[in-house]
């Protein structure tokens, strides 16, 4: 990406020949990451990242029209823009699974998208999107399905999953590229798409301003690399989460997943520890060198208690005791090694009641 | 010392976790995040965190955002609107500091392995010498003491707190927090509640209150007389002592004497109607142990109030040099020896 932010300065919207240089590389990685993702190039729309694309999806299709509807375990750049278009959520059961009659019963004629995840970034769950489309395509010919395959990316092939898919966002810093870059795929039947952001007709008149040229060819070299190696990063990132957990579970007596390994993607470990706060486990393990999550930040970086787990029917109490341990393509046996030490010496430093006063 | 300072977003916290640094403890920053309704105007706003993660950044120290919404809003919310609709005037911020700064916060340090707290209060924790226990003393800038809203902790809790700007005037807090570069030297106080809207008058009381509880009109009722002289819009914004909104008699202006919010009746009369001789206490702590009936001490009814010499009863304190104006039910008097606080309750 650094010849774009050097000599390769060129706006693509230009006609001049550094213009018409960058505007063959933004062509370019257009292409290429439409192959990719298993879309025409003209059906890509660059955006600033996973959120804007989720926003352009919701907001871009439900413009009037219909009801929106969106599982209640999506992101919040789903979750948020479906309720400012007067959304309605569908339920999960205690693995986080969209509840598939619960959706059947809500379809109609009148529903006008459905936004369901390809995989849910907090507990890492696979979503069955294939049914979903099936069902909508039965109950709700008109309506359109929307994909958040942001978290899905990395480990699965996005192209095959959802190629019935109308809508699907990606974003490139959950693969390797860089933050504030991502794509939504629209396809014909989402056409056309209302902008969210007016001004230019760059990306076809459906977004606005200048395309981030760097962060897009950057984007799509990630995402080439991340699909010739996939295969074997996930069957490594297998041996790791195998490991991880199993050894955890070993060791720390009190400690379930959230979600059944066989519903979610090796990545994402969702791990609730009794008479533990997450909280608290947390600066522990960053002291201890070892860097995980719990719920969602809020503007003040507070940890939020989990809308996904509350959403599976935990309690808050519950939600809290949650931590999320994310493996990437560069976790190395040793980070496995290192939280194996860390983690119950962390659980242990707090497991005792409050000291007395 | 492994020390986790409470820094709040304000001057004084700031200047606390300096001046705890330059003494050479091990110091870490966290902010608690309490509240994120509306009228977030105190502290635990976004932009307060914001200004305590950057003080934090500037000092060189680890900050972290521990979320208490919960419990703040069990512990000091909802009582402070349900203790409103039965017509008594809760101090929150004490609450806050019993359940949430002192208790919740306090035990995840030690959870945490730190060995104390600290936080920007101006009071003084003076050492009892070898082996004595911690006391608990006025701070050293007299307008700006804060042992008030402190008159609930003991010893327990004292031999784990630092409080190390209590040495210092305001003055000198923020011309040590300028010198230190802190964006936070010239930031004003933080004033009233703060999970009330900052605002003028009632209406931000009114408004927070309304949302929580049945606001009611109430009748204003002579007490010398028995009959009605006037109403106000909601009988559970009244408080004990108040003169503001009543009217006046021929007499003179009227004050609120009892508030009946179960029949909507403010009890009404002159300002010597509101003198007693006594105040009675619920929810007593001591700070060192309870001082027997009789003793003598300093009665404190508010943060800046004057104190008053009283004696130890049963179930309360008596004042001693003659009665004085009744202390609105709910609010915290600070018993204190000289300028030691030795104990507090909640009147009655």
């Amino acid at each position: 990406m650094l010849p774009f932010l050097v000599d390769r300065y060129g706006n693509p919207s230009g006609s001049h020949t550094v213009a018409r240089a960058a505007q063959r590389a933004l062509d370019d990685a257009r292409e290429r990451l439409a192959r990719l993702l298993g879309a025409c190039p003209g059906d890509v729309v660059f955006t600033s990242g996973g959120t804007e694309a989720d926003n352009l999806a919701v907001s871009g299709v439900a413009a009037g029209a219909g009801t929106v509807l969106c599982s209640a375990v999506e992101h919040p750049a789903v979750l948020q823009a479906s309720l400012a278009a007067g959304g309605r959520t569908v339920g999960v059961d205690h693995r986080g699974v969209v509840d598939l009659g619960a959706l059947a019963e809500i379809l109609d004629e009148k529903v006008r998208l459905v936004s369901v995840m390809l995989v849910n970034n907090e507990t890492g769950v696979r979503q069955p999107l294939e049914a979903v489309i099936s069902l909508v395509h039965e109950r709700a010919p008109a309506a359109l399905v929307h994909t958040d395959a942001v978290q899905a990316f990395g480990w699965l092939d996005v192209a095959a999953l959802t190629a019935d898919a109308d809508l699907v966002s990606v974003s490139a810093h959950k693969f390797g590229g860089p933050k504030g870059v991502g794509a939504l795929v629209a396809r014909d039947r989402a056409s056309p798409l209302r902008p969210i952001l007016r001004g230019g007709p760059q990306e076809r008149e459906r977004r606005a301003g200048t395309q981030n040229l760097a962060g897009i060819v950057a984007m799509a070299a990630a995402a080439e690399a991340t699909v010739r190696d996939r295969e074997r990063a996930r069957l490594r990132v297998r041996e790791f989460s195998t490991r991880l957990v199993g050894g955890i579970l070993e060791a720390v007596p009190g400690v379930h997943e959230a979600v059944p390994r066989d519903d979610r993607i090796d990545a994402i470990c969702n791990l609730g520890i009794e008479g533990v706060e997450a909280e608290e486990l947390l600066v522990v393990l960053d002291e201890l060198g070892v860097c995980a999550s719990a719920g969602s930040a809020c503007a003040s970086g507070a940890i939020q208690p989990s809308h996904v787990l509350l959403a599976m029917g935990r309690t808050i109490e519950e939600a809290k005791r949650h931590v999320r341990l994310s493996l990437g393509h560069a976790t190395t046996t040793a980070d496995i090694d290192a939280v194996l030490l860390a983690f119950p010496e962390a659980v242990e430093r707090l497991r005792p009641a409050a000291p007395v006063l | 010392m492994r020390v986790l300072v409470g820094l709040s977003g304000g001057v004084d916290s700031s200047v606390a976790a300096a001046l705890l640094l330059e003494e050479g403890h091990d110091v870490v920053a966290a902010t608690m995040k309490l509240w994120g309704g509306a009228g977030d105007s105190g502290c635990c706003s976004v932009g307060d965190v914001d200004d305590a993660r950057r003080v934090a950044a500037r000092l060189g120290i680890d900050h972290h955002v521990f979320n208490f919404a919960q419990e703040f809003e069990h512990k000091v919310v909802a009582p402070y609107a349900e203790a409103h609709a039965v017509g008594r005037t809760p101090n929150p911020c004490i609450e806050c500091n019993r359940h949430l700064k002192f208790r919740r916060f306090l035990d995840r340090a030690l959870r945490l392995g730190f060995e104390a707290v600290a936080t920007g209060h101006h009071a003084r924790i003076a050492n009892g010498g070898p082996d004595g226990p911690p006391r608990l003393l006025r701070g050293h800038d007299a307008a700006k003491d804060q042992s008030y809203v402190l008159s609930m902790l003991t010893i327990g809790e004292l031999a784990r707190v630092l409080l190390p700007v209590g040495e210092l005037t305001k003055r000198e807090v923020r011309a040590r927090a300028a010198a230190l570069g802190l964006a936070t030297a010239t930031k004003p106080d933080s004033q009233d509640v703060c999970f009330v809207a900052a605002g003028p008058g009632q209406g931000p009381r009114r408004r927070f209150l309304g949302e929580r509880i049945e606001l009611h009109p109430g009748r204003l009722v002579d007490r010398a007389t028995g009959v009605v002289v006037g109403t106000v819009a909601a009988v559970e914004l009244v408080t004990v002592g108040q003169r503001r909104g009543l009217g006046a008699s021929a007499l003179g202006r009227r004050y609120a004497l009892e508030v009946d919010a179960a029949s909507a009746t403010v009890m009404v009369g002159s300002e010597d109607d509101l003198l007693t001789d006594h105040v009675e206490l619920t929810g007593r702590t001591w700070v060192g142990g309870p001082l027997p009936v009789g003793a003598v001490v300093l009665a404190q009814a508010s943060a800046h109030g004057r104190p008053r010499l009283v004696r130890l009863t049963d179930t309360g304190v008596r004042y001693l040099e003659g009665p004085d104006r009744r202390v609105a039910p709910g609010q915290t008097v600070a018993l204190y020896k000289g300028d030691e606080v030795v104990g507090s309750g909640i009147a009655a």
